[in-house]
């Protein structure tokens, strides 16, 4: 099941920059809060120096790009194939395409609390295209992704610019969705609209470091829920001390996420990278990440890295691990990802780059193997699978999850 | 507060449009060959990359600003 307020990805639009589009996003800037006094500020920075004189940019290298990747953690199990391929045509254009596939085998504590172990699969296509005039790259595209209760469609618009003797680049873009939330052997069909706004900025600082700033906001209205779920609320009648019920979320959600990044390049040829980023939204989670990043190269072929990550978040105004009674409150849920908590990752990664010559028609060939471990400590969900407790005192979930990614990336 | 900053980020932005026009490009293009490493990207590991955004909002409430692609699997 595709989570409904998730991102829509990418694809082919029509849509142009023109007034409404900056009308549009000057409108929901300036009604969506505080924050975003600084995405007002940056934006018009941006515009102005948008007009700035440029010169060549480059267009994306042609690559074949395969990753097999394998999620294990929390009772899923999720693996399948990645493929993005990127193939120009003549000086001006590039076009690009991805095959992606989630075979999912689902008996995590949400599934099992409610209902019993299920396997699934979801599919998801995109085509894109890139065009080059001077510095600046015009990308636009369409992402497909179905399974067998879901499908989503999306289009995607963004430009890119170089400037400054190519020392800051900038890049605004715009993305629509639209989902079709259904559900298993039922008629139920649902729909939700989206849109996401991005505006990102990057400037060289000195000849070994480089820093950036993203700023996302996304807007959903429809159906947010995810069918299955349910709440947990008291029912004294009952052995266990409480039943569950259909969720009921909210019908809009307005979501900003700022993020700051920097690398630097140290004494040795090795580079570090810093990442923070802030979220806040308007069902009330507020979440910051913050992301280390260490890669350090051996001899001319091989490199290692190794990374930590850690994210905390506050819960939505309308989760509660258990409600005092059925139909308590307005909007009423108990996804784990709405509650408080914090998690945390610890990565490793090698890879192993061929030079020229390895293949006919191949100037780059790499391969890597990254591994991911992960752990998630929950603040107000309680783990219902242990039995003995009282209704709302059981012991409060935690599990740790491995992300395997192992890739080759061909430049031809 | 509420008024001090954005005073503060209009002076910024006037620095900022100043700067795009009255500085000089201060890292010359010899100089550049650490940021032309491969291990200076934003993004080293493309796909494999964004598959790990995808891993990320599928489990956590925040959502954006990742500086890759987004989309992604919700699976529970």
């Amino acid at each position: 099941m595709l989570k409904a307020e998730q991102g829509a990805g990418v694809a082919v639009t029509r849509i142009l920059i023109n007034k409404s589009f900056f009308k549009a996003f000057f409108k929901l800037l300036t009604t969506v809060k505080p924050s975003l006094n600084i995405s007002r500020t940056l934006l018009l920075a941006a515009v102005t120096c948008l007009s700035l004189n440029v010169q060549a940019g480059t267009l994306p290298v042609d690559t074949v790009d395969a990753v097999f990747h394998q999620y294990d953690g929390g009772g899923m199990k999720i693996n399948g194939p990645f493929v993005l391929v990127r193939k120009s045509i003549g000086t001006q254009f590039s076009l690009n395409g991805h095959y992606y596939v989630d075979s999912v085998s689902a008996a995590s504590i949400d599934v099992l609390a409610t209902a019993s172990e299920y396997t699934e699969e979801r599919t998801e296509y995109s085509a894109g295209v890139d065009y080059l005039h001077e510095k600046t790259i015009i990308s636009a595209g369409y992402t497909n992704s179905e399974e067998n209760d879901f499908v989503a469609n999306s289009v995607f618009f963004s430009v890119s610019q170089d400037f400054f003797g190519d020392l800051s680049k900038i890049n605004f873009g715009y993305a629509r969705g639209w989902d079709e939330v259904g559900k298993i052997e039922s008629d139920f069909s649902k729909d939700v609209d989206r849109q996401i706004f991005k505006l990102g900025f990057s400037q060289v600082l000195t000849k070994n470091s480089l820093m950036g700033v993203d700023i996302e906001t996304i807007t959903d209205e429809g159906y947010l829920n995810n069918p299955y779920r349910q709440y947990r609320f008291v029912d004294a009648v009952l052995p266990k001390g409480y039943d569950y019920a259909f969720e009921v979320y909210p019908e809009t959600r307005t979501t900003t996420a700022i993020a700051l990044r920097a690398l630097y390049y140290l004494p040795y040829r090795a580079s570090i990278k810093g990442e923070y980023r802030f979220f806040t939204g308007s069902w009330g989670i507020k979440a910051h990440t913050y992301d280390l990043l260490y890669v350090h190269p051996i001899g001319s072929h091989w490199t290692l890295e190794g990374r930590y990550r850690y994210y905390s978040q506050t819960q939505a105004d309308f989760y509660k691990d258990i409600f005092t009674h059925e139909g308590a409150e307005d909007h009423m849920a108990r996804d784990k990802e709405l509650s408080t908590f914090s998690d945390y990752t610890l990565g490793f990664g090698v890879s192993y780059e061929f030079g020229q010559g390895v293949m006919p028609h191949v100037n780059r060939l790499k391969i890597s193997a990254l591994f991911d471990y992960m752990k998630f400590e929950y603040d107000n969900f309680r783990d219902v699978s242990q039995e003995d407790f009282a209704a709302g005192t059981e012991p409060l979930y935690e599990f740790d999850a491995w992300v395997t990614r192992l890739s080759v990336t061909l430049e031809y | 507060m509420r008024t001090r900053l954005p005073a503060f980020l209009l002076l910024f932005q006037l620095c900022f449009l100043s700067a795009c026009s009255d500085i000089k490009p201060w890292v010359k293009p010899y100089e550049r060959s650490n940021l032309a490493d491969p291990i200076m990207s934003l993004d080293r590991h493309g796909a494999a990359g964004s598959y790990i955004h995808h891993v990320y909002q599928a489990r956590e409430g925040a959502r954006g600003a990742e500086g890759g692609a987004g989309g992604g699997c919700g699976c529970n």
